[in-house]
């Protein structure tokens, strides 16, 4: 490759192969080669960064605003920690409009203020009209570590539990470009993942949240790291009536759509119905669900497996290429 | 994956709205609406269930023919659940 | 309508047919020609559950993107790398095809021109209406159930008097692959599954020819799970009492007599032509054109393109033999390893119907 595609961007392999082979050789130290979302840091801390390029930067159930809060606080969530700050680095294009403006910081502040976090510090630039698409931000977050996300510790039966709804934010900023010539009734899912803080004690020892790649491509990521293959049930998966319209009629796949306030969890078989329960009690974890386990009666270690709804068995492949730029 | 419209879509899918001209109008999928054009079945009447390719109503659901098919299927069942060849 | 998809109904169709090719010594072998079959087939994981009930699933001919050959691509490419104020509207799949000059997707366009994903053949026309400085052609390809459509776009352009749109289309029709498949002899079959959508257009007559020239059972299916174990069950009946003949498992949307209306839009608007097809090499009056008072939308004609030079398909790249059917994809040697969706050798590797693509996204579980 001689020039950068938009692939590179989608959080599918093209980006994890040029992180592996572009950036982790040149920058790589021991806490980078992990690659995790968010890197434990001396003192007990987490330390996470993420640039929100969303287009449009408004939709339905939120903005870009409250996404760059969200999907920071929500790494560091994942990776064992309490999320306690943030940075907010904005990039404006000449002529945004003021309003609009507006309307973002305040998402920040409720969204923040949601999100237990605070807004610590920051920065603003602005390049000329044309030299940036409205507006882009960065948001780096510091939080206190209270957990260790341990994969390879896992044991057979352990179950895998997904706490709501696939797809809606994709399918949200996708209709809200007008792409498609589709009506329907969906809101980006995006929100703070801070209810899930307590289950590190409860049960859960591995937890991502299901950004770009979808629910697949964060399952392969899971199967890497665990000793055991991942047997996932495809009639478990919760999914609202509206992304299953999207698939029927688009033959968009759900298990490949990015989410900005989902999350799937690694949890101890003798803990799985707890957590299941205190799940269901949160609004936002009403439709969560026991999709899977660790099970290797079919199938080799690192592979992730689903058992279709017609009852044969595939392999379920992380995403490859580049399908819906700018999502997040 | 991918969105992409040159796949058949094997789904029935109601029509909800029709223009005067009965040549275009929407078709409903479980509360999301889209646009459909309906030039290539002459006499679509809104109710009619259809399927839809690359965004033309190519068919018109028979619903005494989907029923035939259920009640196959269901014979099908019951009738492996009770010489016990059934196997979940 | 979950019956359809049910494990359940999934369950007792396969014990049913089990049940049926018990008593034989080697398994049935089925042909698909339709890339949502091959798709349905493996993302539910039917393949295995068929193979395991003495069902062997072939793909054929299926795909349209895939049997395109490259020299459409190319036509394609130079026409938006040399022409200025050119946009080359297109499905997404048709601009990662890789040819000998690269793909669409990876083009450089000249000044003012571009290439545009879009999802119907509808918004190319749209889009020709907001761009009126620029010239849009639209390329597409598909079999029977796609080609009204694209008619319908050439026939709206014509009469809406707009002189910036055109259509590059690569038509298909179905029947005529099936024949030279058989004439070959290169598979050895016991039945085919007739496509459901193209069914819906063109009626179940087109296929009797199999039955009466070439004594082989078939079955029209539908998409879900339960669709194509019906139809299976059909052929395998149709084995059993030694009388081939075109059945129709898909009665709820496919008519005997097909789709008039989509019929007669096809006959005012295209003709017949022999056509080269990858893999199949040239079968006559296999494709669709556009008529000649149609000149005028018809990207061939407007812009004088060469199609007859045949081109190569890339070295290695066995996409032909798997649309023949006599190949499966993890048969070739650079399946999985030097070719993927990410870096795809030919179209059927690119095309979301295609077999490739489908064989690689929907894996079989790997048993050791």
């Amino acid at each position: 490759m001689d020039k950068v595609s938009l692939e590179l961007g989608s959080g599918g392999r093209t980006m994890r192969d040029f992180i592996a082979r572009t950036i982790v050789p040149v920058l790589g130290n021991p806490r980078l080669r992990k690659l995790l979302d968010a890197s434990h840091i001396p003192g007990g801390f987490a330390f996470t960064t993420d640039s929100y390029v969303v287009d449009p930067i408004f939709f339905p159930g939120g903005d870009i605003g409250t996404l760059a809060v969200n999907g920071t606080a929500n790494d560091l969530v994942v990776s064992g920690a309490v999320p306690r700050f943030i940075s907010l680095a904005l990039i404006l294009e000449e002529g945004l409009e003021w309003a609009a403006l507006e309307k973002i910081i305040h998402s920040i502040r409720r969204a923040a203020k949601r999100a237990g976090v605070e807004v610590a510090t920051g920065d603003t630039k602005v390049v000329r009209r044309g030299q940036g698409d409205k507006i882009y931000i960065n948001t780096s977050g510091i939080g206190r570590v209270i957990a260790k996300p341990n994969a390879a510790a896992a044991r057979l039966g352990d179950r895998i539990i997904l706490t709501g709804t696939l797809g809606e934010h994709s399918l949200a900023v996708l209709l809200a470009r007008g792409d498609f010539g589709l009506e329907a009734k969906v809101r980006s899912d995006c929100a703070a993942l801070t209810f899930l803080l307590p289950l590190w004690k409860k049960g859960a020892i591995w937890m991502r949240d299901i950004t770009r790649g979808g629910l697949a491509t964060i399952l392969s990521e899971m199967a890497a790291e665990t000793p055991f293959p991942l047997v996932i049930d495809e009639e478990a998966i919760p999914l609202s009536k509206a992304v299953r319209a999207a698939a029927g009629l688009l033959g968009i796949d759900p298990l490949y759509l990015a989410c900005e306030g989902r999350a799937v969890l690694l949890v101890r078989e003798k803990d799985a119905a707890r957590v299941l329960a205190a799940l269901r009690k949160h609004p936002l974890g009403r439709r969560s669900a026991v999709i899977g386990r660790l099970d290797d009666s079919v199938g080799r270690p690192g592979e992730l497996i689903l058992r279709t709804t017609a009852g044969g068995l595939r392999l379920l492949e992380p995403l490859t290429s580049e399908l819906l730029p700018r999502i997040c | 994956m991918g969105a992409e419209n040159s796949v058949c879509l094997g789904i029935p899918v109601k029509v909800v709205e029709l223009d005067p001209s009965g040549e275009s109008g929407k078709v409903d999928y479980l509360g999301t609406r889209v646009q459909t054009g309906f030039a290539l079945l002459p006499g679509i009447e809104l109710g009619d269930w259809v399927i839809v390719h690359a965004g033309f109503a190519i068919s018109r659901l028979d619903e005494e023919e989907a029923r035939e098919t259920l009640d196959l299927l269901r014979e099908i069942v019951e009738k492996s659940e009770n010489d016990g060849s059934f196997h979940p | 309508m979950d019956l359809f998809t049910h494990k359940t109904a999934i369950s007792a169709l396969l014990g049913k047919i089990k049940s049926l090719t018990r008593s034989r010594s080697s398994p049935i072998r089925v042909m698909e020609v339709c890339g949502t079959h091959t798709m349905t087939v493996h993302r539910y994981g039917l393949k295995t559950l068929l193979r395991e009930s003495g069902v062997d699933m072939i793909s054929g001919p299926g795909c349209p993107v895939c049997i395109t050959p490259n020299e459409y691509h190319e036509a394609a490419i130079r026409l938006v790398t040399e022409r200025e104020g050119l946009i080359l509207a297109t499905f997404g799949d048709m601009t990662r095809v890789p040819t000998r000059t690269g793909a669409l997707q990876t083009a450089v366009p000249a000044p003012r021109s571009a290439v545009r994903v879009v999802y119907s053949p509808e918004e190319s026309l749209t889009l020709a209406g907001k761009e009126a400085g620029k010239d849009v052609v639209f390329f597409g390809t598909g079999f029977e159930t796609t080609i009204p459509s694209i008619a319908l776009m050439a026939r709206k352009a014509r009469q809406a008097g707009l002189r910036n749109y055109a259509v590059l289309a690569a038509l298909w029709t179905i029947p005529p692959p099936l024949r030279a498949v058989l004439e070959s002899g290169e598979v050895r079959l016991s039945g085919f599954l007739y496509p459901g959508h193209v069914s819906a257009i063109i009626g179940t007559a087109p296929y009797e020819f199999v039955a009466r020239e070439f004594g082989l059972p078939g079955a029209v299916a539908g998409f879900e799970p339960a669709d194509i174990l019906l139809a299976i069950l059909s052929i395998l009946e149709q084995i059993e009492d030694g009388r081939p003949r075109v059945a129709n498992a898909y009665g709820r949307v496919v008519r005997p007599e097909g789709n008039p209306a989509a019929r007669a839009v096809m006959d005012d608007i295209l003709e017949p032509a022999d056509a080269h097809w990858r893999g199949l090499g040239r079968i006559p009056r296999s494709g669709l054109i556009l008529k000649p008072d149609y000149a005028g939308v018809d990207a061939v004609r407007k812009y004088g393109l060469d199609l007859a030079a045949g081109s190569e398909d890339l070295p290695g790249c066995r996409c032909g033999e798997v649309l023949r059917g006599v190949a499966a994809p993890p048969e070739c040697r650079h399946f999985a390893k030097t070719c993927s969706p990410d870096s795809p050798r030919g179209p059927c590797m690119v095309s979301y119907e295609g077999a490739c693509f489908v064989h690689f996204k929907y894996r079989d579980v790997g048993y050791g």
